[in-house]
């Protein structure tokens, strides 16, 4: 492993600043636990390393039913789903929280963290893409915000431009007779990466017969997790049925663009998107109905 | 014949006497060595699968500061072509020699080109990077059929095809052709009413062993070389290096430390050479470490192969023929262990007429190693799962038919061997009768299946000395590296002799220069052969302490006797004196008593196994979940029986790993490209149900208390045994290894 300079900053201006001066550079580090190995197997050329752990803003969990959840971009997993009313908000997000890594990593590792570091695979990201999530980033000229499914561009790339930093995640109030559900396939049962990854969110009518609105998001199918726009327009209105959710499903299958590597292959990841995205929205569905 | 009989030590539970240190940290590994001045050495690893090296140039290393010396095969001794006698077989010396810093050609992903030693670990990092190699890129082989296309690329251009004696007159990637032929097969197939033919494929699978390899060595100013390392056999390592770098063995010490896991794949040498070299460069002290990547890509894992089998039977079920093909990648050198696999295939079985072709074939792949029970568990994956086929095909249930064929003391090995007492009857016969066989199966989706398994196990040499202590425990002095829990099993058996309890005696495991040779830890042998010398070494005291006794008493040692810990004076004058009492008088009775054993026994049972499993298939994902598992074996006895169900429950699951996801994934330029944990996928513990071991114990006559190795036989059954249960699940017969999703999903017409 090769030399590399660390420095805590504790402010977001702090911080920009750092990010700024040092350039391409410098990493920031929140719980590390793609940082380092990165660093450690030469995956990563880093000089510096700016830990941002103490600074306020990105340690915030707020939720507040009217007004949503400001989600801290360093806030560990095991943080959000020990927090009641975040697990009732927001169960697709607590799906990914609980298969980031082992309980150990769940630890250290930041949602915010698995969204900078950009993964195809990443299982935090699509549950915040159905969630309605927005990125605030903090830069030398101010704060702006951009929706999580726009935030990644490529593997391990995303939007941030040189002295940019996430700070938060804001997510919208949950709405009612609404819930989401995220699943991967692995061919283990833990320790692994999403061969394909299915988020789901639904907002049904009153008699949770119809569906409102949905959102569908995959991970581990293109360069960056996707949004399946026209999968979930497809079911806005429509009464839950099985053809539904087929359609929706086939037609998510129709945006995936996914390569064959070691974790599967490209038919394969193709066919799971199918099957994915209907246990995906089944089990939102389900949530809703027997939600009290 | 043995009977099993009540033991006082024998078949308890003692806590193993190497558990305090390992469960609280304390134990030291390789990894752990400590010295003043201690440097630390890098290998550079070949980034090409096969590739003639043009220049090597290390100056840019060399100026690296804090660069103390750099080595490449250059450094090696000419070897020539002589062929060295080591451990389990004669190696090719050069071919041993490029295996561990390639002179000429690289010939995998991974392959050692030169190291270099530093003041840390980083410069040493870095200075890798500053070696300029020039190759010359040659297309890869990288599967064992295209290997042996008559236009393959080659990767040896003096190997030749030694076919049953005779060698051929052109190169080939074909090392070698064995065949075993028992009766007549055609007429054996003739008279069979059904015959089931079918191909399979395995992939490379590696031993997964959590530590790493690791070496540390020294020389002294007199030329004195010691290395400190983790491995199977401290005197393999010692005879290796000794071929390797010509150096004599009486210069060189072995010191093994502890050992985290090996199943084989510790026996042959990678770093520990590289080491010495760097120690002799330097003058001082140096470690190698290999990283996970290192040891997947750089060190031996068990072959990928194909197998076909054909099998027939009567309408009745008796099989009256048998036929294997069977070819195995040897990696980049030959010595893949097609010979094993092609000794147990039809090894459970009593056919009349058998045919059996093996083929040893290289492909750009890191040399094959050692895996439990090698060559086996793919033979058996073939052999196992047409038996089921045939058993379905018939409506004979599986291990009825297993029952009808099943092999019994007397009836010959196609390779050659009569069998002795063995015990497979009885572990088809327990698998029938365990509750797991007779529980409901119906569900959608849950299937079960059976199979079977052989593995012949060795004896080889051991050597222990038992030296007595004035308190009355003994310290025991061994040479076998401890991997399963053997220094309690070999403990054991001396406290059996003895009368004393396991925990009054110390076992130690020491270096090459403190105890007689002892082979490697390997081939299911370490309970057996070294258990059977301390048993040895405890009756050579028992009869020191009788002459003690006598000479106590003034009576003919002939009058004294020894039973439970106790000695006694028989024919007259009564007297009697415990173990630890005349422990406590040996001074006066003559001075201190060591007693040693060795043995070379040629008596090691075979061992057999019979697994039952239940799995649940996702049709949708192709996902299989393992339900239920049991695992029948016959140890002959179990001196431990919690290490002998250890034994039994880690061959299983490994069993369970290759069969579902285990396999080295390649691309088309021949690079590994799931070189970790993270997508070289060995179950967890979430993967698996708990593994129920049954012990069947058919005493082996072969050793004073009726052992047989345990080690290897239970990683044979299992990827046969889930094929049938998931045949059983889906209709759908699995030919390739691994079982993954993907292929389920292929083979269901999903994808």
């Amino acid at each position: 492993m090769r030399d590399f300079s660390y420095i805590a900053a504790n402010t977001i201006p702090e911080a920009v600043a750092l990010l700024d001066e040092k350039g391409e550079n410098a990493r920031i580090l929140a719980g590390g636990t793609d940082l380092i190995v990165q660093v450690r197997e030469a995956r990563r050329d880093v000089n510096w390393i700016i830990d941002i752990k103490s600074i306020p803003e990105v340690n915030a969990l707020d939720y507040n039913a009217d007004t949503g959840l400001v989600l801290g971009a360093a806030v560990e997993c095991y943080k959000i789903y020990a927090d009641d009313a975040i697990c009732k908000g927001y169960p697709g997000l607590i799906d990914a929280t609980k298969i980031i890594g082992g309980t150990a990593i769940q630890g250290r590792a930041a949602v915010g963290g698995n969204l900078c570091n950009a993964s195809p695979a990443a299982d935090g990201i699509p549950p915040l893409i159905v969630l309605n999530a927005t990125c605030v980033i903090a830069g030398p000229n101010g704060e702006r915000e951009v929706p999580v499914e726009q935030f990644c561009t490529a593997p391990g790339q995303t939007v941030l431009k040189n002295g940019e930093m996430l700070v938060s995640i804001k997510i919208p109030a949950p709405e009612s007779n609404s819930s989401s559900f995220y699943l991967r396939f692995i061919p283990r049962n833990e320790m692994d990466i999403a061969v394909v990854g299915a988020g789901a969110s639904v907002v049904l009518d009153d008699t949770k017969q119809t569906i409102v609105s949905a959102r569908i998001a995959l991970a581990a199918v293109a360069p960056t997790p996707l949004f399946a726009e026209e999968a979930s327009a497809r079911l806005a209105g429509r009464e839950i049925s099985d053809a539904a959710i087929d359609e929706a499903a086939e037609a998510a299958k129709a945006i995936a663009r996914p390569i064959s590597d070691m974790r599967g292959t490209a038919e394969q990841r193709t066919h799971l998107v199918g099957v994915l995205t209907r246990r995906a929205l089944n089990g939102a569905i389900q949530r809703v109905r027997e939600a009290t | 014949m043995l009977e099993n009989k009540d033991y006082k030590v024998i078949g308890t539970r003692p806590i193993r006497h190497d558990g305090v240190d390992k469960v609280t940290g304390r134990a030291l590994y390789g990894a752990d060595f400590q010295a003043a001045g201690l440097l630390h050495g890098r290998v550079l690893r070949s980034p090409h699968a096969h590739a003639k090296i043009i220049s090597i140039d290390t100056s840019r290393a060399e100026a690296l500061p804090g660069v103390k010396g750099v080595v490449t095969a250059k450094d090696l001794p000419d070897a020539g072509d002589k062929v060295a006698d080591l451990g389990e077989g004669a190696v090719n010396l050069k071919h041993l020699c490029d295996n561990i810093l390639a002179s000429d050609k690289v010939l995998y992903k991974g392959h050692a080109v030169a190291a270099v030693a530093a003041t840390n670990p980083h410069i040493a990092e870095e200075a890798c990077t500053l070696i300029d190699v020039e190759y010359e890129v040659l297309s890869p082989v990288l599967e064992v059929r295209q290997a042996m296309e008559p236009d393959a690329p080659l990767l040896h251009e003096h190997l030749k095809t030694t076919s049953l004696g005779e060698t051929a007159d052109e190169p080939s990637n074909v090392a070698s052709h064995i065949q075993h032929k028992l009766g007549d097969p055609e007429k054996g197939f003739a008279e069979a009413d059904v015959i089931i033919e079918r191909e399979f494929v395995t992939g490379t699978v590696h031993q997964g062993y959590i530590e790493p390899h690791n070496a540390t060595a020294h020389y002294n100013a007199d030329g004195q070389l010691t290395i400190w390392c983790s491995t199977q056999g401290a005197f393999t390592v010692r005879e290796q290096v000794a071929e390797i770098l010509q150096y004599p063995i009486s210069k060189i010490k072995v010191v093994p430390m502890e050992i985290g896991g090996g199943f084989g794949g510790k026996i042959s040498v990678y770093i520990k050479p590289v080491a010495a070299m760097l120690a002799k460069k330097t003058g001082k002290p140096v470690k190698v470490l290999m990283n996970r990547a290192d040891v997947f890509e750089g060190t031996g894992p068990t072959p990928a192969s194909f197998i076909r089998v054909k099998m027939g039977a009567t309408k009745e079920g008796k099989l009256t023929a048998a036929q294997g093909y069977l070819a195995f990648e040897a990696g980049a050198y030959p010595g893949s262990p097609v010979g094993p696999g092609a000794m147990c295939i039809f090894a459970p079985y009593s056919i009349e007429n058998v045919i059996i072709d093996g083929y040893d074939v290289v492909v750009n792949k890191p040399k094959t190693a050692p895996y439990r029970a090698p060559g086996a568990p793919n033979a058996a994956f073939g052999s196992e799962t047409v038996l089921d086929e045939i058993a379905e095909h018939l409506g004979i249930d599986p291990l009825e038919i297993r029952l009808m064929n099943g092999a019994k003391e007397g009836d010959r090995r196609a390779d050659g061997p009569v069998h002795p007492r063995i015990g497979f009857i009885e572990t088809v016969e327990a698998a029938k009768a365990h509750p797991h066989y007779s529980a409901p199966n119906g569900k959608k989706h849950h299937g079960r299946g059976v199979a079977s398994g052989y593995w012949f196990n060795i004896g080889l040499e051991s050597s222990v000395t038992i030296n007595v202590n004035a308190d009355g425990t003994i310290n025991l002095v061994e040479g076998s590296t401890d991997i399963g829990g053997t220094r309690a099993s070999i403990a054991m058996q001396a406290a059996e002799v003895l009368g004393i309890p396991a925990e009054s005696v110390n076992p130690s495991v020491v270096d090459t220069n403190s105890v007689g040779y002892t082979a490697v830890t390997g081939g299911s042998r370490t309970t057996y052969a070294t258990g059977y010398a301390a048993y040895e070494a405890a009756q050579e005291v028992k009869r020191q302490m009788i002459t003690r006794a006598a000479k106590l008493w003034e009576v003919d040692e002939a009058n004294v006797q020894f039973a439970d810990g106790e000695f006694s004076s028989i024919n007259g004058k009564e007297e009697q004196i415990s173990f630890r009492d005349l422990c406590a008088r040996l001074g006066e009775t003559g001075g201190p008593i060591v007693g040693s054993g060795t043995v070379n026994p040629g008596g090691a049972g075979g061992a057999y196994a019979t697994h039952v499993v239940d799995v649940e298939v996702d049709e949708e994902t192709g996902k299989v979940e393992i339900l239920r598992y049991t695992a029948v074996q016959d140890a002959g006895k179990a001196i431990h029986p919690s290490y002998v169900e250890g034994q039994i429950q880690g061959g299983a699951v490994q069993g369970i790993g290759w069969a579902l996801n285990e396999e080295y994934i390649y691309n088309a330029e021949g690079e590994m490209t799931n070189a970790s944990f993270l997508d070289y996928r060995m179950p967890t513990c979430l993967d698996l149900p708990m593994i129920d071991a049954v012990i069947v114990e058919v005493p082996n006559p072969g050793h004073p208390y009726g052992v047989r190795g345990v080690g290897e036989v239970p990683i044979v059954p299992p990827m046969a045994a889930i094929a049938n249960a998931i045949y059983d699940a889906i209709g759908v017969r699995m030919t390739e290894l691994p079982m993954s999703p993907d292929r389920l999903l292929k083979a269901l017409g999903k994808i």
